[in-house]
């Protein structure tokens, strides 16, 4: 099959590279650009695991195609936190509220709640529910999530998201 | 986030600390297996079945290996004669067990099963090559509906003569019938539920690595158990164990699913040695609901005699459970304990059951979180229909025939003995924190302006940490290196439960140590003694016990030296924030990592021990309490508030504790409103996709509201299991919580799922 060659932002670098017309983003980024941080858990679009900012956007990167993504500027939950490793808030609440066990859904949560509450710093709580409803998570309940969400809602807030 | 106790060291064990995991995990570094990619790595996919009872005339694998990239294509013939043998550690040699041909061999049994498998060098392009694979079927009749399995003409199972593969019986129905017919009220019903899954997020998977230099097979395992995996493989190929190493670091959710080894996972363990290059697989969501196995669809005939007090005088479940065609493990014993612990908190002076199990055309039955939760269903369910046929309020039913504590040891007819457990206590600490009057107040309300709100309730005692066999041991190993860091080495097979974090925490307390001077390893075979990971509730207590053990070694050791160093006796030292000290004169002292770098240097101080369980079991209770409103025009069930009241003993960290409830209640919430692995009547599955098979979200999920009691066990630390506790609670609180709102319509739920459709049905019946 034809390779076309891509070219976008990743997590602020510039990469290029050549991709098969039907390789999804997902897939391109786990697997050529090794960004293993995106997880699949459907590849069908309800579970976004692989939830990852395209221009900004919240995009399941198991829908789209690596080459739908050229020119674009995509971050991965890799490119969530700051440069030193350190945690972006969102991230830390994650942390503070028990919002992961296993962590497989944990990068699409984070990525999806980075997205919303940069939108919608005031969320009420059923807005948060609304908002979480496109991730699925198989180990907490939920419980911890929605904590978390409320605590980096504060943050968001005080513009301190990042 | 840490307490300080009153001796001035650091105590960990009971604090909400942070979890060691989540740093890797949250900034997209955790390692799951399909993270794993090796040099020259190979990607298999599964040819399966179509249909759910096929013979298999004719394989033609020509047009898939014609396809560039492909560089096999395996099937019954090539794989199959490499098995040499095939049992389960944890399950022994001697027990009896469904054939299970790693691909089908001459009969395809369910939709799902595994053909063929193709090696080629991308995922893709072996998905490309699995659709050229022909396979000629002819179709066979299906046994798909288990009610029929027994009298049906077709077997699954040739070779065992019928589809029943076993049953039980303690004691005939036949044997109660003189306490029944003189019974003041007898309640008696069959219940039944349908079948789901444990769905974890990430499905299962492996990477065989083997080298034909050394003779060395690394498997990275998606799993619960590495040991497990470990010791199956190397079985099943008849490699000596030693040659064969298991490596998991994170593992996306198991839930029982990823326990035992399954058909699919061996192909990929007698493919890899025969490819030349690494070789992974990590199943689809499609294939994880089709083939990764099937849980719950089972009913029971059970009944209830009391007196006229309400006292119950009898209980008796007549139990039977679909095992597909494949369960792993051999269902018997798990079936058994659904009939053993039917009686659950409550005093039942008589009591029996009988178990039957089946096979269908339909994907095996495999563990799922309390694999016996049945029993709690059967047993809540049937207390609510008794209370409304006699008059009596559910809570006050219950509350006349809860276990006391002064009662307790209590063996209950089916032989369990149950200790150190509070059901009384959690049952009213959870009715307090709903207010039960005043919400019964609400509820009346509601319904005279129109609204139909319900409350449920449930109440179980389940046997957490087996303790028998090689359930009953685990190790661990401590060392402090002469820089500073200790390392407890455990079995692991973590996936999700943050043992981690509690390991970590445990050994900080056991030595006296800085929680952030710890680190833990864990899941990697090569370095860490043989445990059974993750199953039955029972890695806190186990690796409790392990690091008790170990951590009482290396103290003594500590101690000695320091005591040596600072010339003072043993008894006057004092362990704590990493350091030894004069009990008398703390700014006397030595620290562990100087002390660890005069013990051996380089070598550090080290130790390793084995805990062997104490008890057969370690028995947990917990009061689920849910309230629902119920649209009667839509069906539609919507949950107000969740009540848990656990008594886990003393808690190692409160937010693990908590997480593993509020994860297993929603596990419960959704086999009750959401999920169901259907079939159709020809045996094709139709949920095999995120939009068939509903799973609960955030929006649907109330707040888990958590009470806790402390009795505590005889285990180490006095602590109990609580993994499996949530899904075992949840689905008999929410159907009384549904089939009370509706009671005044005189609807009768006596089976699963309660989907919209089927709430309006029994409304319109
Ligand atoms: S993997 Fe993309 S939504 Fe599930
Ligand atoms: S933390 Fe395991 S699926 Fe969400």
């Amino acid at each position: 099959m034809g390779e076309v060659s891509v070219k976008l932002t990743v997590n602020g670098q510039p990469r290029a590279a050549t991709v098969e017309p039907r390789v999804t983003l997902a897939d391109f980024l786990r697997e050529q650009l090794q960004l293993t941080g995106t997880h699949l858990g459907c590849e069908h679009g309800v579970c976004g695991a692989c939830t990852v900012l395209v221009d900004g956007a919240a995009v399941r990167s198991c829908l789209m195609f690596a080459v739908q993504a050229d020119g674009a500027e995509v971050t991965t939950i890799e490119g969530i936190g700051s440069p030193d490793g350190g945690l972006s808030a969102v991230q830390s609440a994650f942390r503070d509220c028990h919002g992961l066990q296993c962590g497989f859904c944990t990068p699409g949560f984070v990525v999806s709640v980075t997205a919303f509450l940069r939108d919608h710093p005031n969320p009420t709580d059923p807005e948060i529910r609304e908002a979480l409803s496109g991730n699925l998570c198989r180990c907490t309940g939920y419980q911890g999530i929605v904590n978390a969400v409320q605590q980096a809602a504060g943050a968001a807030r005080r513009g301190e998201l990042r | 986030m840490t307490e300080r106790a009153a001796d001035g060291g650091a105590r960990y064990a009971g604090a909400r600390v942070h979890r060691v995991e989540d740093d890797r995990l949250l900034t997209g570094r955790g390692t799951f297996v399909d993270d794993v990619s090796l040099p020259g790595m190979l990607h298999a996919c599964f040819v399966r079945s179509p249909i759910a009872r096929a013979a298999i005339q004719r394989i033609d694998t020509s047009a898939a290996l014609a396809l560039p990239g492909v560089r096999f294509v395996f099937t019954a013939a090539d794989l199959n004669p490499g098995v040499r043998e095939q049992w389960h550690t944890t399950i022994g040699k001697e027990m009896p067990e469904t054939p299970r041909p790693p691909l089908a061999e001459g009969e395809v049994r369910f939709v799902g099963d595994p053909v063929a498998l193709v090696v080629a060098e991308s995922r893709y392009l072996a998905e490309d090559a699995a659709e050229l694979v022909e396979v000629d079927y002819e179709p066979l009749p299906a046994v798909v509906d288990y009610t029929e399995a027994e009298h049906a003409k077709a077997l699954v199972h040739e070779s065992h003569g019928s589809n029943v593969i076993a049953q039980l019986t303690t004691v005939p129905a036949s044997a109660f019938d003189e306490v029944f017919a003189s019974a003041a009220h007898v309640a008696s019903e069959t219940i039944y539920q349908q079948a789901y899954a444990p769905v974890p997020i990430e499905g299962r998977g492996l990477v065989v690595d083997y080298s034909s230099v050394t003779g060395d097979l690394t498997i990275h395992a998606s799993t619960q158990t590495p040991h497990e995996v470990r010791l199956f493989c190397s079985r099943l190929l008849g490699m000596p164990e030693e040659r064969v190493r298991v490596v998991t670091r994170d593992t996306g959710g198991g839930f029982g699913q990823k326990v035992m080894v399954q058909r699919d996972e061996m192909c990929l363990m007698l493919a890899g040695p025969v490819v030349g290059a690494p070789l992974k697989w990590v199943e689809d969501r499609r294939e994880n609901l089709l083939a990764a196995g099937k849980s719950r669809q089972e009913h029971a005939a059970v009944k209830m005699a009391f007196d006229a007090d309400g006292a119950i005088q009898a209980a008796y479940i007549d139990f039977v459970q679909d095992c597909g065609a494949y369960p792993t493990p051999w269902p018997l014993f798990p079936a058994a304990a659904v009939g053993t612990f039917f009686p659950g908190p409550y005093r039942v002076p008589r009591g029996g059951f009988a178990v039957k199990t089946l096979y269908t055309n339909t994907v095996g039955r495999a563990p799922y979180r309390g694999p016996w939760q049945f029993e709690s269903l059967a047993r809540e369910v049937l207390l609510d229909i008794a209370a409304r046929q006699m008059h009596v309020d559910p809570a006050e039913l219950r509350r006349r025939n809860l276990l006391r504590r002064d009662e307790l040891p209590y063996k209950n007819p089916n032989g369990m003995n149950y200790d150190n457990i509070s059901p009384l206590e959690t049952f009213e600490q959870a009715l307090a924190m709903l207010d039960y009057a005043k919400f019964r107040a609400e509820q009346a309300e509601a319904r005279s302006a129109g609204r139909y709100l319900g409350v449920g309730l449930a109440n179980y005692v389940e046997a957490s940490t087996p303790g028998y066999g090689v359930y009953g041991t685990e190790p661990a190993t401590i060392r402090i290196a002469p820089t500073g860091r200790i390392t407890v080495y455990v079995a692991g097979g973590s996936s999700g439960n943050s043992i981690e974090t509690t390991v970590v925490q445990l050994t900080a307390d056991a030595l006296g140590a800085k929680i952030e001077d710890v680190d833990t390893v864990q899941g990697d075979t090569a370095v860490t003694g043989f445990g059974a990971g993750t199953a039955g509730s029972r890695s806190g207590s186990m690796t409790a016990g392990a690091v008790r053990e170990t951590a009482a070694v290396l103290r003594e050791r500590i101690l000695a030296i320091a005591a040596h160093e600072l010339g003072v006796a043993i008894e006057d030292i004092e362990l704590a924030d990493s350091r030894a000290s004069v009990r008398a004169k703390p700014a006397v002292g030595v620290s562990f990592k100087d002390l660890a770098a005069l013990a051996d240097a380089p070598a550090g101080l080290e130790a390793s021990a084995r805990y062997t369980a104490n008890s057969p079991s370690i028995w947990v209770n917990a009061t689920h309490v849910c309230t629902c409103e119920v649209d009667v025009a839509t069906g539609r069930v919507q949950l107000l508030r969740y009540i848990v009241s656990e008594d886990c003993g003393p808690m190692i960290n409160p937010n693990v504790v908590e997480g593993q409830i509020a994860g297993g209640t929603v596990q419960g919430i959704g086999g009750v409103l959401f999920e169901h692995l259907a079939y159709d009547d020809d045996g094709n599955p139709v949920a095999t996709t995120f939009m068939d098979y509903l799973l609960p979200t955030a929006a649907e999920v109330p707040a888990i509201e958590f009470g806790h009691i402390e009795t505590p066990s005889p285990g180490p630390g006095g602590y109990k299991g609580v993994g499996e506790g949530g899904a075992i609670g949840a689905p008999p609180a929410v159907v009384n919580a549904v089939a009370d709102a509706l009671s005044p319509f005189g609807v009768k739920i006596t089976r699963l799922p309660l989907g919209p459709s089927q709430i309006v049905a029994l409304l319109d019946r």
